[in-house]
């Protein structure tokens, strides 16, 4: 749902809908002219592209994660087997790339910022951790004092469609974090996969109860939400588990603990943590300018505290090093957002320990400074 | 007036002052912007006079380049590398530190004719470079973006963080993490855009070492991913071999 739909959100009593309802749900948000997005497997991995019916749809998939390390293989015949790929929805609510603004010199100077992206889109398939990253991003980009725009026009033409977690990877720590493998609210329309191609779907929205009216369906009855519960408790208990109790206080309490040293000794200062991690916020403004000098444009794109630029000033970078960098990451997500955003800035995704190339685990790293955890 | 630029070529293959005429659809906006007065590639006018930039490609391996690049210096007001020979030595560095005679001896009919330094070393091992682009060869987006800064006066984004930065601006599907494939980007300067990854391949590190580059950290995962001490080592002896954080590597893996 948009950012603002919450208030006039209702929820109703769960349906089932079969694999001609979810062909229906991607036709009916087709009809409204939307984009649907959802999870499509290409380079072995799960990525976010335009699906047009249910056959676009990883069927049979499942994904191993661990450490560095993402495999899919086949399994089952699950349509949503598979949890999350490498990147989240941000890549398209938050773009790697935008122009904000554009110059043309000479007598009269224009200056012209692109419109809002307007596009109708349905996104299919936001696992509970996304639905959440996506809430915290909307405190970071719509909440304070200056809206972004450009964000805020994405999330109002924004349609979600949630999918629970009937099975978790192995990084996932989502029910640490308070997020859990079912979702809490800000959804449209929330499905829960069941044996044979059926899914328990409710809506949590005006706009999400009158597309699910008009799909066929059936009411869901005790067997169907009994089965549709021990899913979700099935993916809670595959989890890893991260101590969040007083752990802001903690981090920021130990700036000069050894185990910075260590981790800094693995960090390969590369960024993908940020660059995956879907609650990461932070860009840079590339200046540009034409060959002719007669233009010049200012670029947004991602900027990630893992890099040397990010922290420069007059003399050089604040923190030079992987040490204070790996610190700065890992204390901003579990500590400092809170006085920033109240609320933390980790949704227990695990994208950060899958696709960090050296393995790097925020659960493992978090343990160290509390004094748990054995050797590596 | 429009600045005057000189190319000058030391040890290469060309590669990257073509890419200079490969900017096919700018050649004439940069043609217009600058006195194109030195260019053996493009033009025949003759080396003379003071140049406002000068690019350099390629690395000294010859007693006359190294006396040549001090000429250069004197007459240039900024003078600007271009590649990954002029900027660490290039391909040709595998040489330094073994045994010249005999590389000579093994691969020339007439060694008599051959006359040349036991080393390839960079252009800044000699004089002062002003600002050095890289790659192998460099990416034109990145040399017009340099052409365009210099005229404009002020600093070229051309930014020295890791290739995985790129890689994930452009959506691809990380190799090492999927595919268990050995790839240099977290060590390796951006520019390319993430070329190999792209193409499902990992990182050849074409565009040398990066800011902070942790080279120890990633042979230690390279090796707990199956690959072989030797083909590490190798993998950090190509066009960049003699940047010192690949040579490092390289020889910790001897
Ligand atoms: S923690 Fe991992 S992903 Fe993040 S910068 Fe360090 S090596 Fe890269
Ligand atoms: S810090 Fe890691 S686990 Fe937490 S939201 Fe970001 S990527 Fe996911
Ligand atoms: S962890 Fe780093 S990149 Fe992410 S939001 Fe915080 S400062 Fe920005
Ligand atoms: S494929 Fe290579 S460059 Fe891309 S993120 Fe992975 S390690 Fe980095």
């Amino acid at each position: 749902m948009s950012a603002s739909g919450q208030d006039r959100a209702k929820s109703t009593r769960p349906v089932v809908l079969d694999r001609a309802g979810l062909e229906g749900l991607i036709a009916a948000l087709a009809a409204e002219g939307r984009e649907v997005i959802g999870p499509v497997r290409r380079d072995g991995a799960i990525v976010h592209e335009p699906i047009s019916g249910v056959d676009d749809l990883p069927r049979g998939w499942v994904d191993e994660q661990s450490g560095g390390q993402y495999r899919l293989r086949r399994e089952g015949e699950a349509l949503f087997g598979i949890t999350h790929g490498p990147q989240g929805w941000k890549r398209i609510l938050h773009p790697p790339k935008e122009t904000l603004w554009s110059v043309e010199t000479g007598a009269a100077p224009k200056i012209t910022a692109p419109p809002p992206d307007d596009t109708r889109r349905a996104f299919l398939g936001v696992r509970p951790c996304d639905l959440a990253a996506i809430a915290i991003q909307d405190k970071v980009f719509l909440d304070g004092p200056f809206r972004d725009p450009r964000y805020g026009s994405r999330r109002e033409n924004l349609f979600l469609v949630a999918v629970n977690c009937t099975r978790s990877a192995a990084t996932c720590f989502c029910t640490s974090m308070g997020t859990r493998p079912e979702a809490g609210a800000g959804y449209d329309i929330v499905l829960t996969e069941l044996e044979g191609e059926t899914f328990l779907a409710s809506s949590g929205s005006v706009a999400g109860q009158d597309i699910l009216a008009a799909l066929p369906t059936r009411p869901a009855d005790d067997m169907h939400l009994a089965s549709a519960e021990a899913g979700i408790e099935r993916a809670a208990d595959q989890q890893r588990h991260l101590d969040i109790d007083g752990l802001p206080d903690l981090l920021k309490s130990n700036p000069d603990h050894p185990r910075w040293d260590e981790v800094a000794s693995r960090c390969l200062n590369c960024a993908n943590c940020t660059m995956v991690c879907p609650t990461c916020f932070c860009t840079t403004l590339d200046e540009v300018s034409t060959l002719d000098g007669t233009g010049a444009a200012r670029e947004q794109r991602w900027a990630s505290c893992f890099t040397t630029e990010f922290s420069h000033v007059h003399g050089g970078a604040v923190r030079p090093g992987a040490r204070a960098r790996y610190r700065q990451w890992m204390t901003h997500k579990l500590a400092t957002w809170v006085d920033q955003f109240d609320t933390l800035g980790c949704t227990g995704c695990g994208r950060c320990i899958s696709w960090c190339p050296v393995g790097i685990d925020i659960t493992q790293e978090a343990a160290m400074i509390r004094g748990e955890g054995g050797e590596r | 007036m429009k600045p005057r630029l000189g190319v000058f070529k030391f040890s290469s293959c060309d590669g990257c002052q073509l890419s200079l005429l490969d900017c096919e659809d700018e050649l004439l906006a940069i043609a217009d912007a600058i006195d194109i007065a030195y260019f053996p590639e493009a033009t025949r006018k003759d080396d003379v006079g003071h140049y406002d930039i000068a690019f350099v490609e390629g690395s000294v391996t010859t007693a006359h380049e190294a006396e040549l690049i001090q000429d250069i210096r004197a007459r240039s007001s900024a003078l600007i590398t271009l590649g990954a020979c002029a900027t660490s030595g290039g391909i040709q560095a595998l040489k330094n530190g073994a045994d010249t005679a005999e590389f000579i001896a093994t691969v020339y009919a007439h060694p008599d004719y051959i006359s040349t330094l036991d080393t390839a070393t960079p252009i800044s091992d000699h004089v002062t470079v002003d600002f050095e682009l890289r790659g192998c060869p460099i990416s034109k987006h990145q040399l017009l973006e340099l052409v365009a800064a210099t005229l404009a006066g002020r600093a070229p984004q051309t930014p020295a963080h890791a290739t995985c930065i790129e890689c994930k601006l452009a959506g691809h599907v990380c190799v090492m993490v999927a595919g268990g494939q050995p790839c240099l980007g977290p060590v390796t300067h951006a520019g390319c855009g993430a070329l190999c990854p792209g193409f499902a391949r990992g990182c050849y590190g074409c565009f040398g070492p990066k800011e902070t580059p942790n080279t120890a950290a990633l042979s230690a995962r390279l090796a707990a991913n199956g690959t072989a001490r030797r083909d590490i080592g190798r993998l950090f002896s190509t066009f960049n071999t003699n940047a010192p954080a690949f040579r490092a590597e390289a020889k910790a893996h001897d």
